[in-house]
């Protein structure tokens, strides 16, 4: 069972993030870089696959030099080999393009799954596995709580409004899994060590095969126009509860004709 | 006028208030047109030509539904082919993004997702990081495919009524590649839903046990009609169940009033309900960085306050 996991780099999540006042891209060193914190629990997926049923799980980042990184976070989970798409057109890609990118890296590999995170914690789009599934043709397992592979069966639980879905499919498959599928692990001593010396590899669009023409900022499929930070709340009123915290809280549902 | 493809969320014959919403931002760009897909689709037609519809697109063979998402993406890809939309709005919900992401795809345009706004050029406002930075972005290439967050807009009643059209689609192997076998409800609570309830009371780590939440939180938000949201720390905890959890890995919610209770007011918590017209805050802390948005804020315990206050509302009768 081969597995690759798509990891992206982003910026803490604990961190205020901005724009970029000149380009309107997200301001990447306004913030530490971590790997995606959704990403880990797709990892720990991959890993837990392969620990039952054999085989190796590869990382897979598209991103700028630094991204190598936070693959190499990633691998030291446990993983064994990174791959790092890096070139300097794909700055300001959209999820189109990054999706794009994603599944030429990932086309002819022989993965048996793909796993990504449900969003990342940058862009919220949670749109790259739906794309990388329809543009490698494979059936999407997308938003799974648990996962069960069984030799060339995969079954999930995709998280719904009203409760979760069943659903099946034959592998190669591409999934994305939510935050309440498993704990993810810390990085032992010893996968530390191995993940310094884990093969990657280093790939351009030219590698891809993808024309430069067709990704990055300028040729993004959407514009930002202009942004603006949301004018600052007005102070609330803030009481201490002496007893009358409640009748405070009645007065204000009134006076807002909530009751 | 050209067609403005709004995709229908709905249960049976129970369309969802953020459909409504969306055929309302329709009517600015266009001739809204409704897109209806699965079992019951033909039952909505009325409603949706009184909400503005000129045209509703009814696709309810049953193998619309039996597979993930691709079915409803290879049908809007054909209309889109087919009627050239001024643009294809779809709600901002996991399923309908996904839905837009291969749309996108198939049909080679751009998307935005999670808007708040749509003006008549097509340009889109987007709160982004939690709601701190407002942004104006266009669709440059294609068909614009734009996902719109719930409660952006008030449905609007035309009172007019509109034609149906039944359409088919010729569904692509891999489209049935990825198989819905059984589908599991949990417990229905008969309390609004929470992405488009107006009010929503929320509890947080503060609340202390599921119990805190059946005895306190709960009972205010019946008292007030509303939802009940949970922070992260209280679905982690199994306090209540996490299709409740609001936040930045739950839901974005933009109610017109929303209590936080013990909520401490994380980033990652604001980013789903910073966008609330209202917020109130009962928190022992008088530090917690929720009160920064509160409107109104009452540093005390809310196992005091909070049945107090439902008791003083309950009494208004
Ligand atoms: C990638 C990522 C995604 C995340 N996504 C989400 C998300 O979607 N949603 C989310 O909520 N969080 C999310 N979090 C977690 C977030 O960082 C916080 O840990 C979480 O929101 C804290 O929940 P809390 O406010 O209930 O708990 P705490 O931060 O522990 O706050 C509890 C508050 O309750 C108050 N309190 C205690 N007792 C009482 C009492 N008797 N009366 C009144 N007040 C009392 C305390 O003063 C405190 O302010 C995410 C984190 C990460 C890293
Ligand atoms: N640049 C990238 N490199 C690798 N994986 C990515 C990248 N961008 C997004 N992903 C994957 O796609 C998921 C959803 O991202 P998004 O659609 O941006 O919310 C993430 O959790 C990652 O698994």
């Amino acid at each position: 069972m081969n597995i690759c996991v798509c990891v992206k780099q982003v910026p803490d999540s604990w961190a205020e993030k901005k724009l970029s006042s000149t380009d309107s891209t997200l301001d990447r060193a306004s913030a530490d870089r971590v790997v995606n914190e959704l990403d880990e629990y797709a990892v720990e997926e991959a890993l837990r696959i392969v620990e039952a049923h054999g085989g190796e799980v590869t990382i897979l980042s598209m991103g700028p030099t630094e991204a190598a990184d936070s693959i190499r976070k990633a691998i030291s989970m446990g993983a064994t080999a990174g791959i790092h798409v890096v070139d300097d057109a794909l700055h300001g890609s959209d999820a189109l393009a990054t999706s794009l990118v994603l599944a030429k890296a990932l086309e002819g590999r022989g993965f048996d799954l793909i796993i990504f995170g449900s969003e990342s914690t940058d862009a919220r789009m949670s749109v790259v596995p739906a794309m990388v599934a329809a543009r490698l043709n494979l059936p999407q397992l997308t938003f799974a709580n648990k996962v069960d592979v069984d030799g060339s069966a995969i079954k999930i639980q995709r998280v719904t409004d009203y409760g979760y879905d069943e659903v099946s499919a034959t592998l190669p498959a591409v999934v994305s899994v939510v935050e309440k599928t498993n704990e993810p692990r810390y990085p032992s001593f010893k996968n530390i060590m191995a993940a310094k010396k884990a093969p990657m590899e280093a790939l351009t669009l030219s590698d891809l095969g993808v024309d430069a023409s067709t990704v990055g900022l300028g040729n993004a499929w959407s514009q930002v126009a202009s942004f603006a930070d949301r004018p600052a709340k007005p102070a609330g009123t803030i009481v201490t509860d002496d007893g009358t915290g409640a009748a405070h809280i009645e007065e204000f549902l009134v006076a807002q004709k909530f009751i | 006028m050209s067609e403005v493809l709004v995709l229908i969320e709905h249960s049976g014959s129970d369309v969802k208030k953020v459909s409504l919403e969306l055929l309302a931002i329709a009517a600015g760009l266009g001739e809204p047109s409704a897109v209806v897909v699965g079992p019951g689709a033909g039952d909505c037609v009325a409603i949706l030509g009184e909400h503005g519809a000129q045209t509703v697109y009814v696709a309810d063979a049953a193998d619309m539904v039996d597979y993930v998402v691709a079915p409803t993406a290879e049908l809007l890809a054909q209309l889109v082919s087919e009627k050239s939309p001024t643009a294809v709005l779809i709600p901002s919900s996991a399923e309908g993004k996904e839905v837009a992401g291969r749309l996108a795809v198939a049909t080679n345009s751009g998307v935005i997702t999670d808007a708040v706004a749509v003006a008549a050029d097509g340009t889109a406002t987007q709160n982004v990081f939690g709601g701190a930075t407002i942004v104006q972005s266009k669709v440059s290439s294609g068909t614009p495919i734009i996902t719109i967050r719930t409660n952006s807009t008030a449905p609007f009643v035309t009172g007019g009524s509109a034609t149906r059209v039944d359409v088919t689609v010729a569904l692509s192997d891999v489209a049935k590649s990825a198989k819905v076998t059984n589908r599991v409800s949990v417990e229905k609570s008969g309390r609004p839903d929470l992405s488009e309830a107006a009010i929503v009371v929320s509890g947080g780590r503060g609340v202390g046990s599921d119990e805190g939440f059946a005895t306190i939180i709960e009972p205010l938000a019946d008292a007030l009609g509303a939802a009940v949201g949970a922070s992260r720390a209280a679905t982690d905890a199994g306090w209540y169940p996490h299709q409740f959890q609001v936040g930045q890995t739950g839901k974005t919610v933009s109610p017109q009033l929303y209590i936080a209770n013990g909520i401490s007011g994380a980033i990652q918590h604001r980013a789903g309900m910073q966008t609330s017209k209202a917020v109130i805050v009962v928190n022992k802390d008088a530090d917690a960085p929720i009160f920064d948005l509160a409107d109104f804020g009452v540093v005390g315990d809310l196992n005091t306050v909070i049945p107090d206050l439902t008791a003083r509302i309950k009494n208004r009768g």
